[in-house]
């Protein structure tokens, strides 16, 4: 059970928060013209990193806020959040 | 009555005068399978046990074996006992941990019909046949046949019996925050607290057991010139009195989560008698602490020796009996043997002969090594005989000891030599060294390393300062858990660590001075000889080799492991820790292996010709001991385990009988049964007389969104299928929403309030999923729009009137005008109604002539008893969600989450009138036309009309286009919705069927569970009013 830093809120109790996986897939803008490997590749495909991991975060339980987290997932520190649009932290 | 304490004529007197933790003046009460006997205050189940000379107290899981009590602590792997009885009852106590009572009532487990004479025995005459990995290899095979030998071996594996009846306790969880939290109030342990409590911050100490002081309490030890109990009673009273400590007694740490979360089970009612326990406010509290240090002073766990015959009832470990005699003034036995292979059972020796036992040291070691321990020659000088290079071959007496027989060891230690010696005895007090209690650190996902001294694995010293996990859960390790035995040093390091841990000293590492001790002088107890100079020994010969004869090596006595069981798993290449686990089940019992797992890796390390590192160690896991269920549920039972949500109207649906349904948290009405009606009757009754005069319906569950700002009809076109961009105020549109799936995951009405101004409505079940949605896309993908979602459920109550009287009733309470020319269908009005603020959406989910009445939630109450009033001219029927459901598949209606399961798309459901395609996007809009989305052969959304209209398909039934002799047969869909209709008169069915939409008129067969075969056609899913006439009223 971690803490974890909403940037809106503070440090809170893992059970307020839902996690949503990869950070920074935009949704393409041209679905139209997109091929079907292209869009199955958007839809279906996400990283499956072990190491540093960037992904999406809801404050779910707390102010609904949806942000960033940098989380290594061997050892699952997170190591910072940030909110969406921010450019993302080195590591 | 047995009255053993005060009977001096039959039993050996084995009470004490005195003892640390006991008033000998006091007596208890309690019974123990059945007999009645006396034990004094402060004691354990066990210490009143042995005190009474009741050695047996239970029979082994496997073999069924007479046991006895081991240990004195958590690690007791034989004395579990079932406490109490009726729904109080609890199994699997350790009766070392239990604290005595008056009315205590507690019987021994798993044996039939009593614990000395136990027909399950009979597995011990056979147990060459139950060798490990018996219950994998014979019954495993074939599979099919499991169920029927696990109900077998379950009844004769079983350990306590669970409570049949509903618990009458109160539980809670607390939740606690603090910088320091100490674990353990021995010496290290409270010498932490106070050095830490100096700083002023949040401090919490606790301690498993009835009374502080950990070792203290029997250790003999001296502290600044005055008895260790009394000094760990002081620092107890100080710190107790200081505001930012909190001391909890009877609390077990049990689990080490990240980020310093700890979970801890505090028994606070139940070493009371019972009459008070009854009364407590709360019997266990369970506690979520989150620390920001924690210092682990938690101790450390003695190790048997594995030797012949090692498991019979009076075998225990030394410093068990040592505390047995020390604190519960309860001597073991009058003849007493010591076996062990290094110096600290001396202490034990002397004690013993000092509480007037007869005593004999067999210490494996050689003459040499033991001549030259100061803590030998002490004993030897009170008249102790020690044999040295000794070993115990083997023991006679089953239920107790009789004698033990000793051998010399032979010069490799393998084997035995010379004459066998014959001791008199009833208590072997054996020492194998010391386990520190690693456990926490272990859960904390720190790492171990073997100390060799101790031969013992320790935390790891070294953390770098990149190991991530150890900066997530920071942590010191002080005392005897970290290795450090001796009293003087154990106080030096927990003052150390204290003041570490509160960040009061920057590096007190280099200075381990008595200075640094906060000026704490102590002395250990006359000859109480440190762990060290252990003899790595760990399989002790007897007279035959191992797993050939009739005496067996136990190192797992809970789960019944034998050292020949590791050799089998060895032999059968199980070699690893995990397989050797998993093979053997050692370590696997309710004591997760705390006297059983370092040994049996020395001997697997033995078998395999390396060090024990490298065969490696077992993770440790929570909770360190048991926790019960009610502590971890906490007050979160009964009223408080699920929320309820309940709508405006619910005193009305109660006070009208209503039987209720659970849609997510809410409580709907299902139906309203009149007279003496069943369900289906009072169903039948309600759809009817909807659609001949009027009914009304509780829609307040149904999801509410407020929808606000300048880019919301463009919103609402991404969200939905179908186009939103000129829905006018005053308009209400149906709408789908997709995933990106191109999958239906809600649907629903929303309506244009004002310019930029929407209500949208979603499923009761859907509510917050779609809340969530809209939000995500708003954050997350285009921050950029002007939109604003406010949850709105509970905000409005919602009474929707339907049927051809609707018009005439809703006019009787409303100023606006409600004709078919100044309010259409799919229209929105402000209104007042019954003289509340009203808004009126015409929309129908039933096809009939439909208004949905929200108003303010504080007036839905009234406005609905307004309108039940109103209606009685026109015999007003109030209906549940039952009828609901009916009504909406008469008109072939869908229920998102009932009709659709995740891979429905609008096409499948035949609902091409809902997707835009013009539109250049919505979500979803792309997967609709990917292959598999596409193809022609996707199960799709069908009327099912059986040929026997009486006949209701149940629900989830497939469907086949031929009937094979017998399953299986390929499945061509399955029923989702399936009603007998009373207004169609006949049963109807809505089904995906693939292909389906093709298929009309087509025959297909229902294969039932039951193995009957029910032939249909399929057809359109409208089910009634085809033109849909009624909605005009």
């Amino acid at each position: 059970m971690f803490t974890i830093e909403c940037p809106w809120c503070g440090n809170r109790d893992q059970s307020e928060f839902t996690c949503h996986g990869e950070a920074h897939i935009a949704r393409p803008l041209n679905t139209e013209s997109m091929t079907d490997e292209q869009w199955g590749d958007y839809v279906f495909f996400r990283k499956n990193t072990k190491g540093i991991h960037y992904e999406r975060w809801v404050h779910a339980f707390g102010c609904r806020r949806w942000f960033n987290a940098v989380r290594n997932t061997v050892t699952d520190r997170i190591s910072s959040t940030y909110k969406p649009g921010e450019k993302p932290p080195a590591n | 009555m047995n009255q053993h304490l005060s009977d001096k004529s039959g039993k050996t007197e084995l009470r004490l005068a005195k003892g640390n933790g006991v008033d000998t003046g006091v007596a208890v009460s309690f019974t123990y399978d059945g007999v009645s006997y006396q034990g004094v205050k402060g004691d354990t189940l066990a210490s009143a046990l042995i005190a009474n000379g009741v050695r047996l107290v239970g029979r082994s899981f496997k073999y069924h074996r007479p046991r006895g009590i081991f240990t004195a602590g958590p690690e007791e792997p034989n004395a579990l006992v079932q406490l109490g009885e009726g729904a109080r009852t609890e199994p699997n106590t350790r009766a070392t941990q239990v604290e005595l009572f008056d009315g205590l009532v507690a019987h021994s487990q798993n044996c039939f019909p009593s614990v000395k004479y136990d027909i399950g025995a009979v597995n011990s005459l056979v147990s060459r046949f139950l060798p490990a990995g018996f219950y994998y290899k014979t019954f495993m095979w074939p599979a099919s046949m499991w169920m029927t030998y696990e109900k077998f071996i379950r009844r004769a594996a079983g350990l306590g019996k669970s409570p049949q009846q509903q618990d009458p306790d109160k539980y809670e969880q607390l939740h606690a925050h603090c910088e320091v939290l100490v674990v353990g109030a021995g010496p290290s342990g409270l010498a932490a607290a106070k050095s830490a409590a100096a700083s002023g911050k949040r401090i919490i100490l606790m301690d498993e057991q009835s009374e502080m002081g950990g070792s203290l309490l029997w250790n003999g030890a001296t502290i600044e010139g005055k008895p260790g109990v009394e000094w760990a009673r002081q620092q107890v009273a100080e710190l107790k009195a200081m505001p930012n400590v909190r001391v909890v007694a009877r609390c077990t740490v049990t689990s080490y989560l990240d980020h310093n979360f700890i979970a801890a089970a505090e028994r606070i009612s139940d070493h009371l008698p019972l009459s008070e326990q009854e009364r407590a406010p709360i019997r266990q509290r369970f506690w979520k602490i989150r620390a920001a240090q924690v210092v682990v002073a938690a101790g450390s766990i003695e190790r048997p020796l594995l030797f012949a015959d090692n498991d019979r009832p009076g075998v225990m470990l030394s410093a068990a009996v040592r505390t047995y005699i020390n604190r519960y003034a309860v001597l073991p036995a009058q003849e007493m043997v010591v076996f062990c292979n290094n110096d600290s059972a001396y202490a034990t020796a002397l004690d013993a002969k000092r509480a007037g036992a007869a005593v004999t040291v067999v210490d494996l070691r050689s003459s040499e090594v033991v001549n030259a321990s100061a803590a030998a020659t002490l004993v030897r000088d009170a008249g102790v005989e020690i044999l040295a290079g000794c070993a115990i071959a083997g023991i006679n007496g089953k239920q107790q000891i009789r004698s033990v027989i000793v051998q010399h060891l032979s010069g490799d230690k393998r084997s035995l030599s010379g004459e066998p010696r014959e001791i008199s005895c009833q208590v072997v007090a054996v020492s194998g060294g010391w386990n520190p209690t690693v456990h926490l650190h272990s859960q904390a996902r720190g790492k171990l390393e073997f100390n060799n001294d101790l031969q013992a694995f320790v935390a790891a010293g070294n953390v770098s300062a990149s190991d991530e996990i150890a900066l997530m859960n920071p942590h010191l390790m002080s005392g005897a858990c970290n290795g450090e035995f001796d009293i003087a040093a154990c106080l030096a390091d927990g003052w150390s660590k204290g003041l570490q841990a509160a960040g009061s000293s920057a590096d007190s590492s280099s200075d381990s001075s008595e200075a640094n001790a906060g000026g704490i002088t102590a002395s250990a107890a006359e000859a109480d000889g440190l762990c060290s100079k252990v003899a790595a020994l760990w399989t002790v010969p007897t007279t035959h080799e191992i797993g050939q004869g009739s005496r067996k090596h136990f190192h797992d006595l809970q789960n019944d492991v034998t050292v020949a069981d590791i050799h089998l798993a060895a032999r059968e290449g199980y070699q690893s820790v995990e397989h050797l686990k998993r093979y053997t089940t050692t370590g696997m019992g309710t004591d997760q292996g705390k006297t059983s797992n370092v040994v049996a890796l020395a001997v697997m390390a033995e078998l395999r010709g390396t060090g024990i590192p490298e065969v490696g160690t077992t993770t440790f896991r929570p909770p360190y001991t048991p926790v019960t269920f009610g502590a971890v549920a906490g007050q979160y039972t009964g009223e408080l385990f699920l929320q309820e949500r309940t709508t405006a109207m619910q005193p009305w649906h109660v006070a009208n009988g209503a039987v209720f349904e659970d849609v997510g948290d809410w409580k709907r009405p299902w139906y309203f049964p009149r007279g003496d009606e069943d369900m289906h009757a009072a169903v039948q009754r309600e759809c009817l007389m909807v659609r001949q005069s009027v009914g009304l319906l509780d829609a307040s569950t149904l999801g509410k969104i407020d929808i606000r700002g300048r880019d919301s009809a463009e919103f609402l076109n991404m969200i939905y299928t179908n186009a939103w961009l000129k829905l006018a105020p005053g308009k209400c549109r149906y709408g789908l929403m997709l995933n990106e799936h191109g999958m239906v995951f809600d649907d629903g009405v929303t309506t244009c309030i004002a310019p930029n101004h929407y209500h949208m409505t979603t499923t009761t079940g859907g509510a917050a999923r779609v809340m969530g949605w809209l939000e995500e896309w708003l954050q997350t993908e285009w921050p950029e729009k002007q939109v604003y979602c406010t949850s709105v459920t509970e905000q409005w109550a919602v009474t929707a009137v339907n049927g051809p009287n609707a018009r005439k009733l809703l006019s009787k309470v409303t100023d606006v005008p409600l004709d078919n020319e100044q309010f259409p269908h799919m229209s929105y009005m402000s209104a007042t109604v019954a003289g509340v603020p009203a808004r009126i959406f015409r929309i129908s989910f039933t096809g009939e002539l439909s208004y949905e009445i929200n108003v303010p939630a504080r007036y839905g109450l009234h406005v609905w008893e307004s309108l039940v009033e109103a209606g009685d001219e026109y015999d007003v029927c109030v209906y549940g969600t039952e009828a609901m459901h009916v009504l909406r598949a008469e008109k072939g209606f869908i229920i998102v989450g009932q009709d659709t399961d995740g891979t429905v798309t609008p096409y499948d459901l035949g609902m091409d009138w809902i997707v835009n395609n013009t539109k250049a996007d919505f979500l979803g809009k792309r997967s609709l036309s990917r292959s598999d989305t596409s193809k022609p052969d996707r199960r799709q959304l069908v009327g099912i009309l059986t040929d026997e209209p009486e006949t209701v398909l149940p629900e989830g039934a497939h469907l086949v286009s031929a009937v094979l002799e017998k399953p299986p047969m390929p499945t061509e869909g399955h029923i989702t919705s399936s009603y007998f209709s009373p207004n169609a008169e006949r049963s109807i069915a809505m089904a995906l069927v693939t292909r389906g939409l093709s298929r009309k008129g087509e025959k297909v067969t229902a294969q039932l569970m039951d193995g009957r075969t029910v032939s249909a056609t399929i057809v359109d899913p409208v089910f009634i009013d085809a033109k849909g006439e009624h909605l005009n009223g």
